[in-house]
């Protein structure tokens, strides 16, 4: 197993060398040029060309990705063409809130999702199981900013209940303080898992509840729930983590507009603000860092696959 | 799934613990001013950019030798006197007592030279001003002089520019940067502190009170008067999305509104603890600005004939929605300052004519030549502005696109010289605030100095002797004169078209008072209940 | 998002006429779903004749009126038509789900197939495509409008780039299954040559599967669209999209909802309409699983 953890690690590395490569190459070609951006409207051209030599952006493209991968190598992101402030250290004032909002919002989704399509497949054809189905389809068919528009319109404008932007940070508020400012963003951001989840789950217990072992089980006369949880959503868990991972890249993007409209400084936020301001090394740190959580995260659903399937062995 | 409800209930306990813990907030009894602002702060230097934002933030940590007041007069804001030589070619300015900068050393003549040195590097203004500088020479700790080759009359309002770029004065370790590097050190004397270590880009700025700040007595106006700070802590929340704002407003989670669309006006009217107002005096104009090294609009009869269609009014209600908050402003000089008038506007100003326009397109040898609009979604002004002009050259019988980027886009791809073929444009939108057209001296887009010219780049040596004349006008009469002369050259060669004036309210809750009527939101004299 | 399907390996063949008119008539919401859609695609078709005007002309005078007679759904911030814009909307978002869901299942097929059965060549090409589904989406469509500009095209692409690599892993291992079965090991003993065992035998199995995902990757496509309007990387604004349409309005929500109601009912309902269709094909094409419904 060790030596498959290893051989995976590798094949992450190469996974993000790949993608480090891609959005370089990307930026690179991409028009925009902070320097202008820095410049502001008055500038004239050749206020700008002072200042992208002064940032070295007039260096040809193999001299750049060299001297990003050699910092990146050394542990250096960079430093932020506008803030003057090193990217790691950007990229650390907005872990939390997006740490925050997506367990919080996996969570949310997991602990909904998986009964729902749960007791949609043990009811399969039922009125539960219709109406499970239909949320699971309408979950898809908003996007995710209507959605929170109006969530803050009701919850927030209307009944006052909860707050309508801003997070506060775990460390010095309490609890309630910074629960409550996750609460909106996180329904909102995980209908669409939820959605997801669900399906898969129903689907995939129905696969299992077909199987000839369930029906030796119910036939031997064990109640229903402990064949539903102990049999068969064991071994329908394999789909469920999958997608579980896949849909991470999901919840990033969500992520973006979530952090948007209800004003949470998170990794979503920054990358925007990174791209519509051409912040460069920004930008690359960013992209890294979701491949990097991406890859690790599929790597440990897959190896949670043992928890599920003993016969799995790497 | 075990391992991870494991991992969740311990979060939730630890959560707990810290909730219940004693939560006492170090600043709970202070007095903390939440301000939406207009755009997030992103640098922090207000030579090196002309972001508004970013000459915002100077304002709260720096401090001006001069200030100009409601009434457009020079007042002296760090400075005990003043003199100037009878020959108008020294001056010699005292500094007042109890200048500190926030780290402790207190303000040196040579501070306020390296600092003016900058700032003379990148301003325009400061520019013409260098030109006329024989030399600035500290006499001693608290008092320095500025001998000029030739008379400047312009020279104390140069040191009073209240826009972008604002010649803040730093301590001279930082002003020595080269003017072309953004500095990182917020270190300076005005009457706020920022605390860096508390910065998120892209969500907040805070700023905490100058104990040491030694205002001065007379009453406030403008950037000029006593910078008497209420509070004891600002927060700048910088708030993307502008429903949300709205929203955070609403609900008393931000005290202050920057600037707000003005179609969000209604939603905040509801409120009783809510006051909309328009504080801004000069508003800010809109403009249409021309490529002059391309077909079709190097030829200035296209240029002409667009001012015989452009409807100001449409553009005032696109832009600020509702006609309380805008007009329209015939004129190349912010309307309702002094050098604003009518002279040479009737093409722009009468019944729209676009027959007329169409007679001079004619004329122009117009052969179907693409028209390039580019426009920057995320900027509402850009983006209305570049609708209504494709409407109004689609309505003229041109062959215009617009072409949708942002703002990051916009202002990269309009320094591209080539033609629309070769990634080039022939049209973009844009806005300055009124304080940044109210002369020629300020209004950068009027200049026609060709490739040293704004983008567009201009080439129109008549303007320039024009613009130089009215430099050496003495008297108010005088200037007046040759600012108007300006004026109706730029009728003629259209550098740009006005395309209107408007203002971008502001909204506060009822908890705030003392707010300045200024073009700038100036963060002083606030007080918070 | 779209479903990325865990359909088993179908056990049947190519689909029969026969097996679709009995899901569908186990499905009535299969049927409302296509019926929702053609009347989706006449109001794309029939667009110019439906009492709409030009969806681009700017009145500003006639900004944010109500819905009434003359403005059936009311007039935007620059006084356009909402209707007459929600109307030729449809075309835009249409197509761009269409064209995303035909071009990822093309590409991803072609790929997939390949790279199934050349091993050498799958660690490369799965590499880079964990490369590219580890790059939000988002992400991507940003990056790829900011390189050249906002079009129609740019759209397309930037979704199609991000659906690909999931197409690509949902094929490749529909081939590695398929593979084993003793009628391709078969072909593969006769000799058959490898473009043809591909085409022959592998690539007709792959239809249903990739079918029912292509009209996940369609529904997908018109929210991502939406999303991607509203960080301003989208379709470019004077051309309305349904996404685009709310994504202007967005901050007058409280203000003028019907900016963002009416094209918001005709996302929903499409998007809704598609999943339906699918869901209703993926069992009709999939017996194993028609049979609990």
């Amino acid at each position: 197993m060790l030596a498959y953890v290893i051989r995976r690690l590798f094949a992450t590395i190469a996974v993000m060398a790949v993608v480090a490569f891609f959005v370089f190459s990307l930026l690179y070609l991409t028009p925009g040029d902070p320097a202008a951006v820095i410049a502001g409207d008055a500038a004239t051209s050749d206020d700008i060309k002072r200042i992208r030599a002064n940032l070295g952006l007039d260096e040809p493209f193999l001299v750049r990705f060299g001297g990003w991968v050699w910092a990146l190598l050394q542990g250096d992101l960079g430093v932020s063409i506008f803030t003057n402030l090193p990217v790691t250290h950007l990229i650390g004032q907005r872990v939390e809130p997006t740490l925050a909002l997506t367990l919080c919002t996996l969570l949310v989704s997991v602990l909904v999702a998986v009964p729902l399509g749960v007791l949609a497949a043990a009811r399969a054809g039922s009125w539960s199981d219709r109406a499970v189905m239909a949320f699971s389809v309408l979950g898809f068919s908003l996007p995710v900013f209507v959605f929170a528009y109006i969530l803050i319109t009701v919850f927030s404008i209307e009944l006052r209940w909860l707050p309508v932007q801003g997070y506060r940070n775990f460390a010095e508020n309490s609890f309630w303080d910074w629960l409550r400012h996750l609460i909106l963003p996180s329904i909102a951001l995980g209908t669409v898992y939820i959605a997801l989840i669900a399906r898969i789950t129903r689907a995939s217990m129905l696969d299992v509840l077909a199987q000839d072992y369930i029906r030796t089980a119910q036939a031997k006369g064990l109640a229903p729930a402990p064949v539903l949880v102990g049999h068969a959503l064991k071994n329908a868990a394999i789909p469920i983590m999958t997608i579980i991972g896949i849909g991470i890249a999901l919840l990033i993007s969500g992520a973006i507009v979530t952090e948007t409209v209800f004003a949470i400084p998170g990794i979503g936020r920054l990358t925007v603000d990174a791209i519509l301001r051409r912040d460069y090394p920004v930008i690359q740190g960013v992209t890294l860092l979701f491949s990097a959580i991406y890859v690790v995260i599929n790597l440990l659903v897959d190896l949670s696959y043992m928890l599920f399937d003993p016969r799995i062995r790497f | 799934m075990n391992r991870s409800l494991r991992i969740f209930a311990a979060a939730c306990l630890a959560a707990a613990a810290t909730g219940l813990a004693p939560w006492a907030p170090a600043h709970a009894q202070q007095k903390v001013l939440k301000f939406i602002p207009q755009a997030d702060l992103r640098i922090l230097d207000p030579i090196a950019t002309t972001a508004y934002i970013t000459r915002n933030h100077g304002y709260m940590v720096y401090d001006t030798l001069f200030a100009m007041d409601e009434k457009f007069q020079v007042k002296p804001q760090m400075l005990d006197n003043y003199e100037m030589s009878k020959d108008q070619l020294t001056y010699t300015f005292t500094l007042r007592d109890g200048l500190k900068f926030h780290d402790g050393a207190a303000v040196k003549a040579a501070d306020c030279i390296a600092s003016i040195d900058r700032w003379s590097k990148r301003d325009a203004l400061g520019q013409k001003l260098a030109e006329a500088t024989a030399s600035w020479t500290a006499v001693n700790d608290k008092t320095f002089t500025l001998k000029l080759k030739k008379p400047f009359p312009l020279a104390l309002e140069a040191l009073a520019k209240p826009s972008s770029n604002v010649p803040f004065i730093m301590p001279e370790r930082i002003a020595k940067t080269d003017p072309f590097k953004n500095i990182e050190d917020p270190t300076g004397s005005g009457p706020f502190k920022m605390v860096k270590a508390e910065w998120v880009p892209g969500n907040k700025v805070v700023y905490v009170k100058n104990t040491d700040y030694v205002p001065r007595k007379e009453p406030v106006s403008w950037a000029s008067g006593g910078k008497v700070v209420k509070v004891d802590r600002v927060e700048w929340i910088y708030i993307p999305d502008s429903a949300t704002a709205a929203a955070a407003l609403n609900a008393g989670e931000a005290d202050w509104w920057e600037q707000m669309p003005p179609d969000l006006i209604p939603l905040l009217a509801k409120n009783k603890d809510i006051t909309v107002k328009n504080i801004d005096p000069l508003g800010s104009m809109g403009m249409i600005r021309f490529n002059f090294l391309h077909p079709p609009f190097n030829n200035p009869k296209m240029r002409q004939a667009l001012l015989y269609a452009v409807n100001q009014q449409d553009y005032v209600i696109g832009i600020a929605g509702d006609p309380k908050n805008g007009k329209p402003c015939y004129s190349y000089y912010t309307c309702g300052t002094p050098l604003a008038s009518e002279i040479s506007a009737e093409p722009l100003k009468g019944a729209r004519n676009l027959e007329k326009a169409k007679q001079l397109i004619k004329e122009s040898g117009y052969k179907g030549e693409k028209i390039v609009i580019i426009d920057a979604t995320d900027q509402p002004i850009v983006h209305a502005q570049s609708l209504l002009t494709l409407d109004m050259l689609k309505r003229l019988g041109l062959n215009a696109e617009v072409q949708a980027g942002d703002w990051g886009t916009l202002i990269t791809r309009r320094a591209v010289k080539e033609p629309v073929e070769k990634g080039g444009w022939s049209i973009f939108h844009t806005w300055l605030v009124g304080p940044d057209m109210v002369n020629p001296a300020v209004n950068f887009p009027i200049r026609g100095t060709g490739e040293k010219a704004w983008f567009g780049w201009p080439t129109d040596s008549k303007i320039e002797e024009l613009r130089e004349a009215w430099f050496n006008a003495s008297d108010a009469a005088s200037s007046k004169k040759a600012a108007s002369a300006v004026q109706q050259r730029a009728f003629e060669f259209v550098p740009f078209i006005p395309t209107g004036q408007f203002i971008l309210p502001t909204a506060f809750r009822s908890n705030i008072s003392g707010v300045i009527i200024a073009p700038i939101a100036f963060l002083w004299n606030i007080e918070k209940k | 998002m779209t479903a990325v399907t865990t359909l088993p390996a179908p056990v049947s063949t190519s689909p029969t006429l026969r097996q679709f008119k009995e899901a569908f008539r186990r499905h009535p919401t299969a049927i409302v779903g296509g019926i929702v859609l053609l009347l989706m695609i006449l109001l794309a078709l029939l667009a110019p004749w439906l009492g709409t005007v030009d969806p681009q002309a700017v009145t500003p005078i006639k900004r944010l009126k109500q819905p009434s007679a003359e403005f059936w759904f009311g007039t935007d911030m620059l006084g356009r038509d909402v209707y007459s814009r929600v109307v030729y909307g449809a075309r835009v978002s249409l197509s761009i789900g269409i064209a995303v869901a035909f071009f990822s299942i093309l590409v991803g097929l072609s790929i997939g197939l390949v790279t199934g059965y050349l091993r050498w060549l799958d660690a490369v090409v799965m590499r880079v495509m964990d490369g590219l589904m580890s790059i939000p989406p988002v992400l991507l469509a940003i990056s790829l409008m900011a390189l050249t500009r906002a079009s129609i095209e740019n759209v397309i692409i930037a979704i199609t780039l991000a659906e690909v690599p999931r197409v690509v892993r949902l094929v490749r291992s529909l081939v590695l299954t398929l593979r084993e079965q003793p009628y391709v090991e078969a072909a593969v003993a006769a000799g058959t040559s490898l473009p043809r065992i591909l085409v022959r035998h592998i690539l007709p199995n792959t239809t249903a599967p990739l079918l029912v995902q292509g009209t996940y990757i369609c529904a997908s496509a018109m929210i991502t669209e939406a999303i991607l309007s509203f960080i301003g990387a989208g379709t470019p604004p004077n051309i309305p999209s349904w996404g685009n349409i709310m994504a202007e309005a967005r901050s007058l929500f409280q203000i003028a909802g019907y900016l963002i109601f009416f094209p918001g009912v005709c996302l929903s309902l499409t998007v809704l309409a598609v999943n339906l269709l699918g869901d209703g094909m993926r069992d009709a094409l999939d017996p194993r699983l028609a049979r609990r419904m």
